[in-house]
């Protein structure tokens, strides 16, 4: 059995944290009519992301805060477009930070039923069932049999 | 105080359980202590819903990332290639991808042949017949004939190539580039307990199929039917020595934190080249001021990872996507040393599949191939399934500057200072790794890709530890001797990638486990006068 040690401080976020957060899903991930598919911020998929959080808490808390220093004040609470100007800042000015963001939401948005199915994969994960690849055929080896050896002899 | 012991191995990984294995047949007492625990199959990830979060998460690759209780930190700040390693048993295997190509017979005689780094002082036929014998323990799938090496027997039939072997192969087919199905560590049918492959996809994660040979699976419960005592959970601090200057055992603190002394009349290393020249540094005695084995000043010198590029590019059609062992065809076409390009020696080229749908996700918002918001769905539709590549894992020459040193502040759980790596890409490698993604490039172009990225170095995939503890004939240029046991202490034996001369331009385990099956022949051969 693996034990975890426990991550440094608190894996919750505070409220304001949260909205921002979803806020953030909701830009990155907006649902799709078109492709029947929700929102990163879907209740399901966001309580997702902020139960699985984990290791990244501190990450994603200094990347929150950053984006509260770019929108001028609390980031959750800003009009659609200033929250879009500040999220375009984060990822042009401090990518580590954007891709911690993206990591969260995509991790826990890409294993929806929903948005799996939308796909076109089955909502299971690899084991047990695998998976077909196929076979392929070998004989497309054949010319480089054919070329010979290209190992090098040593004395 | 514990029960003195014939044979005591520190590390339950490649190296560790082919060295206690093959020792087994004696019938001398061995003890092997792991730091790590056993893995069920049931833990790992491909299991649950969240089988690629957790890739991310306690089945990290990076021990400074994931920190599960048996892992120790690593300052690899002062590096551009981050470590990469597992600790329980089977510790790399349960997490490598499972690529087995051997080193080639030019890799052990480089000095020779190019006039640069050293020659190893065991050669390619030497250790041939252990070559043969770890591929049967581990059971390797492969396709005899591959004009990349002298003939060798093909234990299990090959990987399938899937529609990515196909494009690539038919590319470099058109290229007139050497390709070939890959050495691999995956049972492709039923093999001695395994159950054959599904193409769960998620090999550098743990196999839940039990397919791909980690040695808890493969060498450990044949070791252990022949009674070698593996203690896991027993994190090693240091090596005692006794008034003769000889390894008397080891110092290591048990799962509830207890320090413990373990004798042994033979100690032997297996922890990989970070964790063996850590606990050598750690044994500092008044004979031994600059820590053990260490009188030429090399433990913990010429670090050696493999630096890799990767390339890959998107298709119009889907692929295998993320179905499918990883790895399932290679290259070699630039892997001996060809004076007109650059640099010596050279590089294989793994061809891979693709990406799961959180990592498409992840490194297509990160390259700015997915947008955020309007777009999002479409694009990453035009990049799911459809990509496939490379990477090109290069020949690193030994640089003394390489290093792992002991940190001077940072501990583990038992306060045991842990290792710092200091770690600059050399030129020729950089050469090597241009020339690698140039040619990349053109393979992709020639198999139809339509949008191509690449990466050199990867910075974390520092897979590969090697050479940190030497062997060769000249104690004043090598930590161990051409069968693996110390110049300075001869009842002391390392067995892991630490041993490594030069790097090869290959993954590395077959080559490590055949050294520690011939190093565990080599004490056989000579325990009536081994310490001699």
């Amino acid at each position: 059995m693996i034990d975890t040690v426990p991550m440094t401080g608190p894996a919750h976020l505070q409220d304001a944290q949260r909205r921002a957060l979803r806020r953030v899903a909701a830009l990155m991930i907006p649902a799709s009519d078109a492709h029947r598919v929700p929102g990163a911020d879907d209740d399901a998929i966001f309580a997702d992301v902020v139960r699985s959080i984990g290791r990244d808490a501190d990450a994603v808390r200094a990347a929150l805060r950053r984006l509260d220093e770019l929108a001028g004040g609390d980031f959750a609470d800003r009009g659609q477009d200033e929250q879009r100007c500040a999220a375009q800042q984060l990822r042009d000015g401090d990518a580590a930070l954007a891709a911690v963001l993206v990591a969260v939401v995509a991790r826990c948005y890409y294993r929806d039923d929903r948005v799996m199915r939308s796909l076109g994969m089955e909502p299971r994960p690899p084991f047990p069932g695998g998976f077909d690849v196929e076979q392929g055929d070998l004989s497309l080896l054949d010319p480089v049999r054919a070329r010979g050896r290209i190992w090098r002899e040593a004395p | 105080m514990n029960t003195p012991v014939d044979v005591l191995i520190i590390g339950a990984g490649a190296s560790g359980a082919a060295v206690a294995w093959s020792l087994a047949d004696t019938r001398m007492r061995i003890v092997c202590l792991e730091q790590g625990d056993w893995v069920k199959s049931t833990e790992f990830p491909s299991n649950g819903r969240d089988w690629e979060a957790r890739q991310f998460d306690d089945f990290s690759t990076s021990p400074n990332r994931r920190r599960n209780a048996a892992d120790y930190p690593i300052n690899d700040d002062d590096s551009p290639i981050k470590v990469v390693n597992f600790n329980g048993v089977g510790g790399g295997t349960i997490l490598y991808a499972g690529h087995f190509p051997r080193l080639h017979p030019s890799d052990f005689r480089v000095r020779t042949l190019d006039g640069i780094a050293d020659d190893w002082p065991v050669d390619y036929p030497t250790l041939e017949p252990w070559f043969a014998l770890n591929d049967r323990m581990m059971g390797i799938a492969s396709l005899a004939g591959d004009p990349a090496y002298p003939p060798k027997d093909a234990v299990l039939p090959p990987l399938p190539l899937g529609r990515t072997g196909t494009t690539l192969g038919r590319a470099m087919n058109r290229l007139g580039w050497h390709w070939w199905a890959a050495d691999s560590a995956m049972a492709t049918r039923d093999y001695e307990g395994r159950a054959r492959c599904i193409n769960l996809g998620h090999c550098i994660a743990g196999c839940a199929q039990g397919a791909k040979a980690s040695t808890d699976l493969t060498y450990w419960p044949q070791a252990i039917r022949q009674r070698v005592e593996l203690r896991t959970r027993c994190r090693v601090r240091e090596i005692g020595v006794d008034e003769r200057g000889m390894a008397s055992g080891a110092v290591y603190f048990d799962a509830d934190g207890v320090e413990h002394f373990q004798p042994a009349e033979i100690v032997i290393l297996a922890c990989n080249g970070v964790g063996t020249p850590r606990i050598l540094l750690n044994s500092v005695s008044g004979r031994f001021p600059n820590g053990l084995a260490n009188s030429s000043g090399l433990v913990g010198r010429n670090l050696m990872f493999h630096p890799y590029a990767s390339i890959r590019g998107w298709f119009d059609d889907p692929l295998d996507g993320h179905r499918g062992p990883h790895i399932g065809t290679w290259s070699q076409q630039f892997y001996e040393t060809d004076g007109s390009r650059g640099f010596v020696r050279g590089y294989t080229y793994q061809f891979v599949r693709g990406q799961g749908p959180v990592v498409t996700a992840m490194t297509g918002m990160a390259t700015g191939r997915i947008p955020w918001g309007d777009g999002h769905h479409d694009a990453y539709r035009q990049l799911f399934d459809r990509s496939a590549g490379m990477v090109a894992i290069c020949e690193d020459l030994p640089e003394e500057h390489n290093t792992v040193t002991l940190d001077p502040s940072l501990k583990d759980a038992h306060g045991i200072p842990a290792p710092k790596i200091t770690y600059r890409l050399g030129e020729n490698s950089r050469r090597m790794l241009e020339h690698a993604v140039a040619r990349g490039v053109e393979i992709l172009r020639a198999a139809g890709a339509r949008d191509i990225v690449s990466e050199a170095p990867l910075p974390n995939a520092g897979w590969h530890l090697l050479g940190t503890a030497r062997m060769g004939r000249d104690p004043a240029r090598s930590v161990v001797n051409e069968w693996g046991r110390s110049h300075d202490v001869k009842n002391l034996f390392v067995v892991d990638g630490s041993v490594f001369v030069t790097s090869g331009g290959v993954n590395p385990t077959s080559t490590i486990q055949a050294l520690a099956l011939y190093v565990a022949d080599c004490i056989k051969q000579r325990l009536s006068n081994l310490f001699d």
